[in-house]
């Protein structure tokens, strides 16, 4: 028993792979919040002024619940407390005044470290079928395939240019799913965002390819805000996905992103996200990225689906509930999550299901895995309005421990106000046994095969709902997160 | 092929072998009886190298090589198969998934090319027509939701499948019906070769009707008290353990 412990926890000691700094000038604002930064962060993307006027009226907001409480409470994480005046809240690559029109013209280093990641930014990734808006410090350097979506009328473009080109379509729907008055990060976000990616699919029109972005935060220091917009029109369908690593900061980064979806008659958008961002170090847990990220989808129209597929193994903390609002009748809303606390990370997410419209049915499949000292927290609420007919939810969540030293912890809330709805939630916690790793071992498995095998099995469920090349990437990315050196 | 000297093992300071001797020829089949608590078990997890376990004395050679330096995986690819007691499940990895696994970690160990899925599936589905498994069963979780029976036919399928050269059924009888016990003992009479040694490891000697062994060794408190042939074990069916116990106390009191 003694032994097989220290072995697996010398399994799940290992250090964060993707760590380095990129070099490259940044034009960026002095530190601090107030009115004129954010005056400033308009004028430097030459915004409309309706754009301004909401970031302002999110300011206001987030000041007063800032002088109130400061963040939220309630969620079961622990950090210190953030200095919003000592964070650099615009920070955009030096490049030509235009902004890049190729891959020519994209900073090398900017590219080089792309590659360091492995991203498909390249010509190649044609063949593959995905179109790649990459984000590098808040401001979009390379967006391709444009052309060919737009033959089909898809906009799938930077939130800048969105605001640029598409204003009234941004006009409509920013904040119509997370209004600035949503909540503390939310109201910062609003208020400061830089970039992000936007997404319009007209009616009837199904996306040919997987929308891929790859989020990366670099220059020290800098909160990064990202701001995401994906509408699907009646008819529509897309398929959206989100990926990020981080190079190794000694310094707490805090992260809020907000990410609207709306899916109008008969729509249907998939978002799904793979997030390996810096955990913090190994042995104290320090300068790993706080990340508070408010997801939200609604469904608007009958027959309308949202699904969210996340596969959470970076960051210090985790505070991140992406949800769907089904207010269409027959609309479904879809969860299946797997999240990964090692060494000192924590994590403190789920999914709201907010149940309006008639026949309204969601499905939640939460996995979670805890090693080292990992804290991991599902938090699910399931509302049924009383003008829910006949809606149905299914919640199943489970727990897989590593080690004797990290932590489980379910907080369900259910809350059914009409009779004809009906809901089943599961839940389990297992450990990864002595028992399991002798078996596969003696089959002539090396223990850190075993392991991988325990745990790719336990998140089957999740990974068979994202597309293939992601599923191989996240399955890599699950046992790089745990191995290590087996003694 | 295998030969274990003078064993002695502990879990949590309480011995449990107490110098066990043994030695098992190639093409050899031996059955290891006992009561309760003699060992058995811990002997045949000893040496499929469960960690558990604290080897406090003694040497075991398999094949010529020290097997008590090896990890239970190293042995595996050195050819030493266990099917276990008590099966464990393995929830959302299929039975041909895992198979083809551990199959390829045993080719790669001995330097063999790995084998992929086209070829891997037909030897496969020989393997379950030898006892009688059905195929559907390929697809399913690694004993999820299986009767006792069916993770017992799964070790011994899975034993046809990764054909070892030592082969130990720990209490593989155990939880089966007479049926069932029928078509485990066909398939590992099957295995039976000039090359391959066995170790029964059972309580009873009803599984010893289908699987005929050359060898019975009797376990008592941590030690062989006796060893004889087939019949020994048919005279322990009469005459109970309490007999071999008795004959062991005197003698090691004459000791």
């Amino acid at each position: 028993m003694g032994t097989d412990t220290r072995t697996l926890e010398a399994l799940v000691d290992r250090e964060y792979k993707w760590g380095f700094v990129t070099e490259i000038d940044a034009d960026a604002a002095p530190k601090g919040l107030n009115e004129d930064i954010i005056r400033l962060i308009s004028t430097k993307k030459n915004e409309p002024e309706f754009m301004l006027e909401w970031r302002l009226k999110a300011y206001g907001y987030w000041s007063k619940l800032e002088k109130e409480q400061a963040e939220p409470k309630w969620a079961n994480i622990k950090y210190g407390p953030i200095d919003y005046q000592d964070i650099v809240y615009y920070s955009a690559p030096k490049s030509k005044k235009d902004g890049p029109k190729s891959l020519d013209e994209v900073d090398p280093e900017i590219l080089r470290a792309y590659e360091k990641l492995g991203i498909p930014l390249l010509e190649q990734e044609r063949l593959a079928g995905v179109a790649v808006d990459a984000v590098f410090d808040s401001v979009s350097v390379a967006t391709t395939f444009k052309e060919k979506l737009a033959e089909l009328g898809i906009i799938f473009c930077s939130f800048s240019e969105a605001v640029q080109g598409y204003p009234e379509l941004v006009q409509k729907y920013l904040g119509s799913v997370v209004p600035y008055t949503d909540n503390f990060f939310a109201s910062l976000n609003s208020a400061v965002f830089t970039d992000g990616s936007f997404v319009y699919v007209p009616k009837g029109v199904r996306c040919p390819m997987e929308l891929l972005t790859y989020f990366r935060i670099n220059a020290a220091e800098t909160g990064q805000f990202e701001r995401t917009l994906i509408i699907a029109d009646e008819g529509a369908y897309v398929s959206y996905l989100e990926g990020c690593t981080a190079p190794i900061r000694d310094k707490n980064q805090l992260h809020a992103a907000v990410v609207e979806l709306i899916t109008h008659d008969n729509a249907e958008i998939k978002y799904s996200t793979v997030q390996n961002w810096y955990p913090g170090d190994p042995e104290t847990g320090k300068g790993g990225i706080y990340n508070f990220v408010t997801k939200r989808g609604k469904c608007a129209g009958v027959n309308s689906k949202i699904s969210w597929t996340q596969v959470e193994t970076g960051s210090a903390i985790t505070w991140k509930y992406p949800s769907v609002i089904l207010q269409g009748d027959n609309s479904v809303g879809e969860f299946y999550s797997v999240a990964l606390t090692n060494h000192w990370q924590q994590a403190d997410t789920g999914t709201k299901m907010i149940h309006i419209g008639k026949n309204t049915r969601s499905t939640i499949i939460a996995k979670g895995i805890s090693a080292g000292h990992g804290q991991n927290t599902y938090r699910g609420q399931v509302k049924m309005l009383k003008s829910a007919v006949a809606a149905r939810n299914y919640t199943q969540c489970d727990s897989l421990l590593i080690g004797d030293k990290c932590g489980a912890h379910t907080f369900p809330y259910i809350e059914v106000k009409n009779s004809t709805a009906r809901m089943e939630h599961e839940a389990s916690t297992s450990k990864i046994g002595d028992d399991q790793l002798f078996y596969l071992q003696q089959r002539g498995l090396p223990k850190e095969d075993a392991v991988s095998m325990i745990i790719n099995g336990f998140c089957k469920q999740v990974f068979r709902k994202l597309p293939m090349e992601f599923a191989v990437e996240a399955q890599k990315l699950l046992s790089v997160s745990l191995e290590g050196s087996v003694g | 092929m295998l030969e274990i000297k003078n064993l002695h093992v502990k879990v949590e300071n309480h011995e449990i072998l107490k110098g066990v001797n043994l030695k098992v020829n190639a093409g050899e089949v031996h059955s290891i009886m006992g009561p309760n608590g003699s060992g058995k078990s811990t002997l045949a997890q000893v040496l499929a190298r469960r960690e558990t376990f604290q080897v406090t004395q003694g040497e075991v050679l398999f094949n010529g090589k020290d097997l008590l330096a090896m990890k239970p995986e190293e042995a595996a690819c050195e050819g030493l198969f266990m099917a276990f007691q008590y099966p464990v499940e393995i929830s959302g990895i299929s039975n041909a998934y895992f198979l083809r696994a551990a199959l390829n970690a045993i080719r790669k160990y001995r330097g063999q090319e790995e084998m992929d899925a086209m070829d891997f599936l037909p030897f496969y589905k020989e393997k379950m027509k030898l006892l009688d498994v059905d195929e559907r069963f390929m697809t399913r979780s690694v004993n999820e939701g299986s009767s006792g029976g069916e993770k017992k036919r799964n070790e011994i399928l899975q034993m046809a499948l990764l054909e070892p050269k030592l082969a130990i059924l720990d209490e593989t009888d155990s939880g089966l019906d007479i049926d069932a016990l029928r078509i485990v003992a066909n398939g590992v009479n099957a295995m039976r070769s000039p090359d391959r040694a066995t170790i029964v490891v059972t309580h009873y000697q009803r599984l010893l009707n289908y699987i005929v062994p050359d060898f019975v060794h009797v376990l008592v408190d941590g030690r062989i008290a006796k060893s004889g042939g087939k019949e020994l074990a048919l005279a322990l069916e009469e005459k109970g353990y309490a007999w071999v116990e008795a004959e062991g106390h005197t003698a090691a009191v004459a000791v």
